[in-house]
C-alpha cells in the first residue's frame, strides 16, 4: 500500500525543543547599585517551565544567578516573579504559554526591596502578614474537636488556598506606593478566620483591617485577582472583609 | 539565632475612622449622583427642544424653581466632595512626601470648599433681571429674560 505523506513522520514520545531568549533582571549590590538587563539564549523543551530555564542559566551558564525556590510544584510558593510583566509562579508557567518568538522577561516581584537578582526582602510581607493574627483565637479550652458543618468551611475555603508566594501584594499598585498597606495576601489571610465558625477573633482582626492602612486602601483594581497562581477570588476576598467590618461582625 | 516577632499592629480606637466613612461617601453619593447628573442632562438636552433651547432664560427659569435649586445644589456639593475625595486617596496613594501629601491635601478641601460656597451662593441668590443695561448684554438672549422679568 503505497501512501502519499507530505510531512516528515514525528516520532512519537519526542518533546519538540526551541531556542529562546530569557532576559532577566540582574542585581548585585556588591557590584552596582544599578540593576540591568541580562539575556541568555537557551534551548528549552516544550515541557520546560520558566523554573527551568533558570536552573539552566544557573547550572550551565552563570552561577551566581540568584533566585528563590523550594518545592517547584506551585505549593511552597519561593518563586513568584514578574514574567513577561505579570507576576506568576516560576514553576508553574510553561515557556511554550509564553511568546517564545521574543524574550522573555524575568524580574522581581514589585514593591519589595531587592536583595540580588530575583531575590526580594520578603520581611514588609510577613510582617503585615503577623498584624493580622494568622492563628486560631477561640477561649475554650482544646478539649474536644471543635465542629463544623461543610457549609461553614466552605464559607471560607477560597482563602485556605493561599501559600502566602506575594504575587497579589506585589502586583497592587497601592502597595507599590505604601509599603505600609497591608496588601491583599494579608487581608485574604484575614478573611480566612474572620469567617472560620471556630474562630473568635474577628472582631478583633476588623478592628485592625479598619485603618487607614487597612481594607480602604484598595482600590479594587483586581490585579491581585489576576496574580494569584492558586486561583483565589482575592478582591472578592477584600471585598467582603470590608461589608464586614460595615456590619462590625463576620 | 531566634526570630524576633515585632509587636503587631495593634488595634486603633474601635468604631470610629474616617477611611471607612470616606469609603461609605464614595459609594452612596456615587449612587446619587447617577441619578442627579443623568435627570440633569436629560431635563436639558432630552425634554421638549432638547440642547436647542439652552440660554439664560432657560437657566433663569430653571433657577427661579425651587426643586432645580435644591437639585442643583445636593448635585454640586455630593460631585464636589465626591471629586476631592477621589484626588485625595490619588494623593495619598502617589505623593511621598509627607508635607507635600498633607499641603496638597490641604489645597483640595480649601479649593473643594471655596467652589461648594461660590456656587451655593451664585444658585441661591441668583436674579435674573437685574437692570436693562445688564439685560442688554445679554443679546439676543436679552429679549426672553425681559418676558421672564416684571415690568419695572
Amino acid at each position: 500500500m503505497a501512501t502519499a505523506t507530505t510531512e516528515a513522520p514525528v516520532e512519537i514520545g519526542v518533546i519538540p525543543s526551541f531556542d529562546v531568549t530569557i532576559r532577566v533582571r540582574r542585581f548585585n549590590p556588591e557590584v552596582s547599585e544599578e540593576s540591568t538587563w541580562q539575556d541568555f539564549h537557551v534551548t528549552m523543551f516544550g515541557t520546560d517551565r520558566v523554573l527551568d530555564a533558570l536552573h539552566k542559566i544557573k547550572w550551565e551558564h552563570d552561577g551566581s544567578l540568584t533566585f528563590r525556590r523550594s518545592c517547584a510544584h506551585g505549593v511552597c510558593g519561593s518563586d513568584a516573579m514578574r514574567i513577561n510583566g505579570r507576576n506568576r509562579l516560576a514553576c508553574k508557567t510553561l515557556i511554550k504559554d509564553l511568546n517564545i518568538n521574543e524574550p522573555i522577561t524575568v524580574e522581581p516581584i514589585k514593591g519589595l526591596e531587592v536583595e540580588k537578582d530575583l531575590v526580594v526582602d520578603m520581611n514588609p510581607f510577613y510582617q503585615a502578614y503577623r498584624d493580622i493574627k494568622p492563628f486560631l483565637i477561640a477561649n475554650d479550652k482544646p478539649e474536644k474537636e471543635r465542629l463544623q458543618s461543610a457549609e461553614q468551611r466552605a464559607r471560607f475555603d477560597d482563602t485556605t488556598k493561599c501559600i502566602l508566594c506575594a504575587a497579589c501584594t506585589t502586583s497592587c499598585p497601592v502597595f507599590w506606593t505604601d509599603g505600609q498597606y497591608f496588601g491583599p495576601a494579608a487581608i485574604v489571610n484575614a478573611h480566612r478566620f474572620i469567617f472560620d465558625s471556630r474562630d473568635e477573633g474577628a472582631e478583633v482582626r476588623l478592628d485592625i483591617l479598619n485603618d487607614k492602612e487597612g481594607v480602604w486602601r484598595c482600590r479594587t483594581t483586581f490585579n491581585c485577582t489576576e496574580a494569584c497562581p492558586r486561583g483565589i477570588q482575592v478582591t472578592r476576598a477584600v471585598a467582603e472583609v470590608k461589608q464586614a467590618i460595615l456590619r462590625g461582625r463576620a | 539565632m531566634s526570630v524576633v516577632i515585632e509587636t503587631p499592629r495593634s488595634r486603633k480606637r474601635p468604631g470610629f475612622n474616617l477611611e471607612k466613612y470616606g469609603w461609605m461617601y464614595m459609594r452612596l453619593s456615587g449612587v446619587l449622583l447617577v441619578i442627579l447628573i443623568f435627570g440633569h442632562l436629560f431635563a436639558n438636552l432630552m425634554v421638549g427642544e432638547g440642547i436647542h433651547a439652552i440660554n439664560f432664560a432657560f437657566v433663569a427659569g430653571k433657577w427661579a424653581s425651587p426643586f432645580w435649586q435644591v437639585w442643583d445644589v445636593t448635585m454640586l456639593v455630593l460631585a464636589l466632595i465626591h471629586g476631592t475625595n477621589g484626588m485625595r486617596t490619588l494623593v495619598n496613594d502617589y505623593a511621598e512626601v509627607e508635607w507635600i501629601r498633607r499641603t496638597l491635601v490641604w489645597l483640595l478641601w480649601i479649593v473643594c470648599a471655596t467652589l461648594i460656597v461660590i456656587g451655593i451662593l451664585a444658585l441661591t441668590t441668583f436674579t435674573p433681571c437685574g437692570d436693562a443695561s445688564s439685560i442688554s448684554l445679554l443679546g439676543k438672549d436679552g429679549a426672553n429674560v425681559a418676558a421672564l422679568c416684571p415690568v419695572k
